[in-house]
């Protein structure tokens, strides 16, 4: 237990210094320290729980769930208050009647009820400490050179590096309160922390467009958390427990928990910007890189689907699990559509994101062993990947003047090695055999053995879309423009750190694939279905991790030897001395350069995303209003 | 054990005898061809002249990156039907294809050529539109037979094409683009004249091109492996008519490829994205209510 509250506590602490501190030397030394703690404790505590199978820990106190009850209307009153000057009534009104309600529900109900176990800690939660605890502080110490940069670079923007790393480790102790928290009210009031603290992060640059972005987000993730506390107030009147472990063994012996399950997968989707809540998401990339990186890999859109795919054995065939299959596979296929016509790289990141997503949300929402393995290994490779995607970009973007993907041309000469790291990140995100691509190949077989067809039909085209996007990307990146200077030099070594790390933690997670699914994944499972199914042969997943390792030490190997002979390319027979030039028809010398492809008329933004939105509106409004039609009808 | 020794024994065959049977294949289509345009046509073993010829020129490349992504997309067109024919997992087959033509689409970006990448992008076009056909094919086995192994596949109690009519017709589809025939060969054709010289291809030559067209030799193989597989089952002689059916495609495929005219890109998009709703997805349907 002290190991868990120095988990929460320690971040919180590095917190408050960090926003004291105004010494950029002095923020260096002590993120980087924050940073080793925050891992180190976060493996620490995977290691000293990964024995012990589940853990439940009951606090004894009633004076902390009066804290709990006073942070929760201070921030309410803070969210109030700067909604209400920003002129944004709707929200403040929000935020108060979901904190009213909760205040009231604790003060008339909340006494009555028992709590066995406000904490608890399987092998699903220590994943997401892991995935918390080393991501999360990367970030943090590729923020402190990006920042840098970012300052230096946008001289109308306020220097808030404090108020910045102070919400970021805000940020990453509310994010281990929410995973570690058994008890509904103790996860909502760190669902509104993790909310307002994204609120902040978007907003950091103070534009115009900023404040309406992050105000975008907070209303749709207040929203969000009102569906939270109406589930909790449900919990608690009729089925007289606010656990999710006690929900779920209620819901599982056949009580009638489908309402506020899901009211508790709505506020998943808003969390983890499923469509129509995805333009959250999209706008949230006028923050700083590492705002991004962090909502998008092990914060923020995790947190909404690790309360789905924590409730995934109460979900399934009914209406709170088809809420999430539908809701998600439509995401999974929209999002990826709108992925093909960006050419800004954050926003493909963006919408890879949102349909990643989508696809763990269907797969938690169908809530068999098969499904739910795949939505853990999805959770697990897309943190690692997708952080690294975002970091790269952001530095890429600080040496090259841009995020716009066509600029990324010849990005092999100018930058090498960021580069090599961009291209595994791709790799990593949509090829066999990393670990991405091996779980959407479980979701195959996970979808077909549960019997929806829809879901599949969503899954089969997305991926291809997946494809074509990924590897435009790729080709622009890959292509070798000579006589290009290098400008990777003044990249920051806390950049490098981040960026490098990352790479290698993509590798091993990848090669270790089987290992992980033997030792962390299956046996939760086990637990909680009381049951295994093969999900991909040991042999299978084996024969994928060699190929890892082979690909990996292929460029190893083959570099090097190159006596070979260069030849010029095919510029119709007008080139101008190299590659990157040919004679125009007035004998001028035209500089060559090369567009993607991006399909506007067919896969447009607007188009598809207004489609999927509205599709998804009516999902959810088919699905609550069959369910509060059928509690009122008798 | 024995089971173990004929899967290895398989897949050295499949090493050794499918660039052999791919370039005997290459060389009856363009025989055929040229009898259907009244033509004498080249030998049929020109094709192994060619690439023995190109394997003698001499080794040269726009960038050493590109020899590298060019020997990953043999390798992995190999390993994809080693899997294969060893009866392995038939997503696996599909997914290793898919690395392979990856490298080959990175190969032709890396050259940072005009003709490279606009071929570049049309064979990453033309793989989203078979990609989810494929996909859909791969399921339809598992319905019916309970397992994606390809060993599993061909050893069921009843020949599969029974309950996937749908799903043939639409990989016959999907083939026609994977085979790079008119009207679908958009991103390379094997004609003298193509509108973008020649497409994915353009900035390979030499040895590099030789291992190109190994490697569709190979891929090729596993294709009509896949068309097979539609009439295999645990009846001995069924392997007879899996190849006759083959031979079927075959030259439905030089039928279709000789009567038709390239089309755009959006009308290969979409056909083929329809064909794989239509009869694809149908079936699929069919077969889950049959469950």
């Amino acid at each position: 237990m002290p190991l868990l509250s120095f988990l929460i506590a320690f971040p919180l602490v590095a917190a408050v210094i960090l926003l004291l501190v105004r010494s950029d030397k002095q923020r260096l030394v002590i993120v980087k320290i924050a940073a080793a703690v925050v891992a180190a404790t976060a493996v620490i505590t995977a290691a000293v729980f990964f024995k012990s199978g589940t853990v439940n820990i009951k606090i004894n106190s009633e004076a902390f769930s009066r804290i709990v009850l006073i942070l929760e209307i201070v921030l309410c009153g803070v969210i109030a208050f700067l909604s209400f000057r920003a002129k944004r009534i709707l929200v403040g009104l929000l935020s108060i009647t979901e904190t009213a309600l909760i205040v009231w529900f604790e003060l008339a109900v909340g006494e009555s009820l028992t709590v066995q176990a406000d904490v608890v800690i399987d092998h699903l939660v220590i994943i997401m400490i892991l995935i918390v605890g080393i991501i999360g502080s990367t970030i943090t110490v590729y923020a402190l050179g990006y920042m840098k940069d970012f300052q230096e670079k946008e001289k109308d923007v306020a220097d808030r590096r404090p108020f910045f790393f102070f919400v970021m480790y805000l940020f990453l102790a509310a994010m281990f309160g929410l995973v570690l928290s058994n008890n509904l009210l103790n996860m909502y009031f760190c669902w509104e922390v993790t909310s307002f603290s994204s609120f902040l992060l978007i907003g950091y640059t103070g534009t115009k467009e900023a404040e309406h972005n992050s105000f975008r987000a907070l209303w749709m993730n207040l929203l969000g958390g009102l569906a939270f506390a109406v589930a909790i107030v449900m919990l608690g009147c009729y089925d007289g427990t606010v656990e999710i472990s006690r929900m779920i063994i209620l819901g599982t012996k056949g009580a009638d928990v489908v309402l506020p399950a899901a009211l508790l997968v709505f506020a998943g989707l808003t969390k983890a910007a499923q469509m129509p809540f995805s333009s959250w998401l999209v706008g949230a990339m006028v923050a700083p890189t590492p705002t991004s990186a962090l909502l998008h890999s092990s914060t923020m859109v995790k947190a909404g689907v690790f309360l789905i795919i924590r409730l995934g054995p109460v979900l399934g065939n009914n209406m709170a699990g088809i809420l999430a299959m539908f809701a998600g596979s439509f995401t999974f296929l929209f999002a990826s559509f709108a992925a093909i016509s960006q050419s800004n790289g954050k926003k493909v990141l963006a919408y890879s994101t949102i349909s990643n997503l989508g696809l763990i949300v269907c797969c938690a929402g169908i809530g068999t062993f098969e499904s739910e393995w795949t939505a853990i290994m999805l959770v697990i490779f897309h943190a690692v990947s997708k952080s690294l995607m975002f970091l790269t970009v952001g530095t890429a973007e600080h040496h090259v003047g841009s995020r716009n993907i066509e600029c990324f041309d010849g990005l092999f000469t100018k930058m090498p090695q960021l580069a090599t790291c961009m291209v595994l990140g791709i790799c990593a995100m949509f090829l066999a055999p990393f670990g991405m691509l091996i779980s959407k190949w479980a979701a195959i077989k996970a979808f077909v053995d549960s019997g929806h067809a829809l879901l599949l039909f969503a899954l089969v085209f997305g991926s291809a879309a997946t494809l074509f996007f990924w590897a435009k990307w790729l080709g622009k990146i890959t292509a070798i423009v000579p006589e290009q200077k290098n400008v990777e030099k003044t990249v920051h070594g806390e950049e490098w750190f981040a960026i490098k790390g990352l790479s290698i933690l993509t590798v091993i997670t990848c090669v270790f694939f089987p290992m992980i699914s033997s030792s962390v994944v299956v046996p939760y499972l086990k637990d909680i279905f009381h049951a295994a199914t093969e999900v991909i042969s040991e042999g299978n997943l084996i024969t994928m991790s060699l190929m890892v390792i082979i690909l990996v030490l292929l460029p190893v190997i083959s570099s090097g030897h190159n006596k070979k002979k260069h030849t010029s390319i095919n510029l119709s027979g007008v080139n101008a001395g190299s590659d990157v030039a040919f004679r125009g028809s007035i004998s001028d010398t035209v500089p060559l350069s090369l567009r993607n492809w991006y399909l506007e008329d067919l896969f447009g933004e607007k188009k598809v995303m207004s489609l999927g939105n509205v599709v998804n509106i009516v999902t959810i409004a088919v699905v609550f209003s069959l369910l509060f039609g059928g509690m009122f009808h008798v | 054990m024995s089971k173990t020794l004929t899967a290895v024994l398989a897949g050295i065959a499949y090493v050794i005898f499918a660039p052999l049977l791919g370039g005997l294949l290459t060389g009856l289509d363009r025989k055929i061809t040229a009898h259907v345009q009244r033509r004498k046509g080249p030998p049929v073993l020109q094709p192994f002249y060619d690439v023995f010829k190109l394997l003698g020129k001499e080794n040269a490349s726009i960038n050493s990156a590109q020899d590298f992504y060019v020997g990953i997309f043999l390798l992995f067109t190999i390993l994809s039907g080693i899997f294969f024919f060893t009866g392995g997992d038939i997503l696996m087959v599909m997914l290793t294809a898919t690395l392979a033509g990856v490298c080959l689409v990175v190969a032709a970006y890396s050259s940072n050529s005009p003709f490279s990448q606009m071929g570049a992008e049309r064979e990453l076009m033309q793989d989203m539109s078979y990609e989810p056909m494929l996909l859909v094919t791969a399921i339809g086995f598992y319905l019916v037979t309970g397992s994606f192994r390809v060993e599993k596949i061909i050893s069921g109690p009843r020949v599969n094409i029974a309950f996937l009519p749908g799903i043939f017709i639409g990989l016959c589809f999907a083939l026609i683009i994977k085979f790079r025939k008119s009207p679908f060969d958009i991103s390379m054709s094997h004609e003298a004249h193509q509108e973008i010289v020649q497409g994915v291809v353009t900035e390979f030559s030499g040895p590099m091109l030789a291992m190109v067209q190994l490697a569709h030799w190979y891929e090729n193989v596993v294709l009509f492996g896949i068309v097979a597989l539609f009439f295999v089952w645990d009846a001995p002689w069924s392997f007879l008519l899996g190849l006759a059916c083959c031979a079927g495609v075959f030259i439905l495929g030089i039928v279709i490829d000789n009567s038709c005219a390239r089309v755009k890109w959006q009308h290969m998009l979409r056909s083929s994205w329809i064909m794989t709703l239509a009869a694809g997805c149908v079936n699929l349907l069919v077969l889950m209510a049959m469950r």
